[in-house]
């Protein structure tokens, strides 16, 4: 009977995931618009957060670069928007924020800690800016616009990313590479006397994690059509990966899905409940989520199966 | 043949000279010890010697080829491994795990899975660590933790390993064990350098000893020779080791 439950569990275990995408894919034929912006816009806080925590969740290096790569994304969306079909946009896109990474990576990989945070957050501000004086002194414009592309299509290729971001992710975890990432996040020196090229594990997974973030900025800018430097490298967008992987607990793989998921919907039904009061209302969210769920959502949970399966025990 | 030279090897920490002109050999298959008062410079030479710290002047050579300059993982790769005085094994790996990622990026990176660990495996057996392959490396004991430590050197499969206190804070019993370990790595054709407060294991195991004090060798030679010195005996040892010897 054990092996029969073991076998059961193993099974529901690898087809959840493909059920649950299936009824994902299949929802635009039945849902409203609505819901298909809504999920779009969830699935977007996903890939992020989920991107996000495939470099800073095993290295412990927190990284506050999120919003500059999603907007050279973006701008990559803007440029090329005209000239070239959707899939080779994101595509160009994830490549750009890949190099920028690369290049990034190498020069500030080596700093550790609180330093680390400030360059990563001094880079989405360094390209805010950047970016503002070159449009207004060099092409002459503040904005651009995005030639818009049908919610659906937005939604599928969200999903498509989705679903490469969590292979790529499953890929790393299980090889000797994610087996080195782990090791730096538990004791980099050790690591580097073992024989592991540390610089080079950590630049190439910071910049595997920035294609990501990359590809989602390139695809969103088509739902926004009018874009500006502001919205593009918009500084929300550094801190909410972080919030979000911590609201859900960086333990599990499905931490970060859960809270961005939570958090994103959070924050969408605040905004259209209590406009005025919605920032107010998410601070005091934050702030109990942190006190009382201090290994995130993922730890509640586990939390509450250990008292019932105890409860259980007490009661045979 | 000497598989490691060093020349002329200094180092300051700001104004403090850490090691000062140090020129050091170590022959094929070799046990050397190291030793000298706290703050003598003993850790920094071997920080010196994988990697971890840049040299001020001086070049180490290991098979006669140069390793100063490089990176601890390239200096690893190219066979030298060491230990840490203060653990740094992987807290929240299993010791498997810590172990195979020593067989996966050593001297030899490529190895199939199955190969690393089954290496892997047989380097936790040698070391006495196959029943508690499963278990998290901080919920080892100090002196288990210790012997994970050189596991995972191992597994990079060095030809010259440095082992920095491997003894400090073991009970007698688990001090025979590790000299007994530290004898048979030995037989397995790899040189060692060690560095270790508790004399008995140090005179029981090492063909040669060197003393530093303030960053300077102050004394190199068999342990026989070494505590009969008479500097040695003033700066380090004390009159209780001319008595005991």
């Amino acid at each position: 009977m054990d092996i029969a439950r073991v076998i059961s569990k193993r099974s529901s275990a690898l087809w959840a995931p493909f059920l649950i995408l299936i009824l994902l894919a299949s929802l635009p034929l039945c849902a409203p618009q609505y819901t298909i912006i809504l999920l779009t816009t969830i699935f977007m806080y996903i890939v992020i957060t989920v991107s996000w925590t495939m470099f800073s969740g095993p290295t412990g290096y927190i990284s506050l670069a999120p919003a500059a790569f999603f907007g050279v994304g973006v701008y990559t969306s803007a440029l090329l928007g005209l000239v070239l079909p959707l899939p080779a946009i994101i595509g160009i896109g994830g490549l750009a924020s890949f190099c920028l990474a690369l290049f990034v990576g190498a020069l500030t990989l080596r700093l550790r800690g609180t330093y680390f945070v400030m360059f990563t957050f001094g880079l989405v501000e360094l390209l805010l800016h950047f970016v503002l004086w070159w449009e207004v002194n060099i092409t002459g414009t503040t904005g651009r616009v995005v030639p818009t592309v049908n919610n659906t299509k937005v939604f599928y290729f969200m999903l498509i990313i989705f679903v490469i971001l969590m292979f790529a992710l499953y890929t790393i975890r299980g090889s000797r590479f994610g087996l080195a990432l782990e090791a730096i996040g538990q004791n980099e020196d050790a690591a580097a006397h073992t024989g592991v090229n540390v610089t080079m594990v950590k630049v190439i997974t910071f910049a595997i994690s920035a294609f990501f973030m990359g590809a989602a900025g390139a695809l969103m800018a088509t739902r926004w059509t009018y874009i500006d430097p502001k919205i593009a490298f918009n500084p929300l967008l550094s801190f909410m990966p972080v919030l979000m992987a911590i609201f859900g607990g960086m333990g599990q793989l499905y931490g970060p899905i859960i809270g961005a998921a939570i958090f994103a919907y959070l924050e969408e039904f605040l905004i259209t409940r209590f406009p005025y009061y919605y920032m107010l209302i998410f601070g005091t969210i934050m702030v109990i989520a942190i006190v009382y769920m201090p290994e995130g959502l993922v730890g509640l949970i586990r939390r509450l199966l250990k008292s019932s399966t105890e409860g259980r025990h007490a009661r045979t | 043949m000497p598989v490691l030279e060093g020349k002329g090897l200094t180092k300051y920490f700001g104004g403090l000279v850490a090691v000062s002109n140090v020129d050091l050999h170590v022959d094929e298959g070799e046990i050397v010890g190291l030793i000298g008062p706290n703050g003598a410079g003993k850790t920094t030479l071997f920080n010196l010697i994988s990697g971890a710290l840049p040299l001020r002047s001086g070049t180490i050579l290991f098979k006669g080829q140069k390793i100063s300059g490089l990176k601890p993982y390239e200096i690893c790769r190219r066979g030298v491994a060491r230990t840490f005085q203060s653990i740094k094994v992987f807290p929240d790996m299993s010791a498997l795990q810590n172990v195979l990622l020593g067989s996966y990026f050593g001297v030899s990176p490529g190895m199939s899975s199955m190969e690393a660990l089954r290496e892997a495996k047989e380097i936790l057996e040698f070391m006495g660590l196959s029943a508690s392959s499963a278990t998290r490396a901080r919920d080892l004991t100090l002196a288990s933790q210790k012997r994970l430590e050189v596991a995972r050197a191992l597994a990079t499969k060095p030809q010259l390993l440095l082992i920095d206190e491997m003894m400090a804070g073991l009970n007698p019993t688990e001090v025979a064990q590790a000299i007994e370990l530290v004898s048979s790595i030995r037989k397995n054709g790899i040189t060692i350098i060690m560095i270790e407060h508790v004399m008995k294991a140090i005179m029981n195991v090492c063909e040669r000893i060197i003393v530093l004090h303030h960053g300077q060798k102050i004394a190199e030679g068999t342990p026989q020779e070494i505590v009969s010195s008479e500097t040695v005996i003033k700066l380090y040892l004390g009159e209780r080791a001319r008595a005991a010897s």
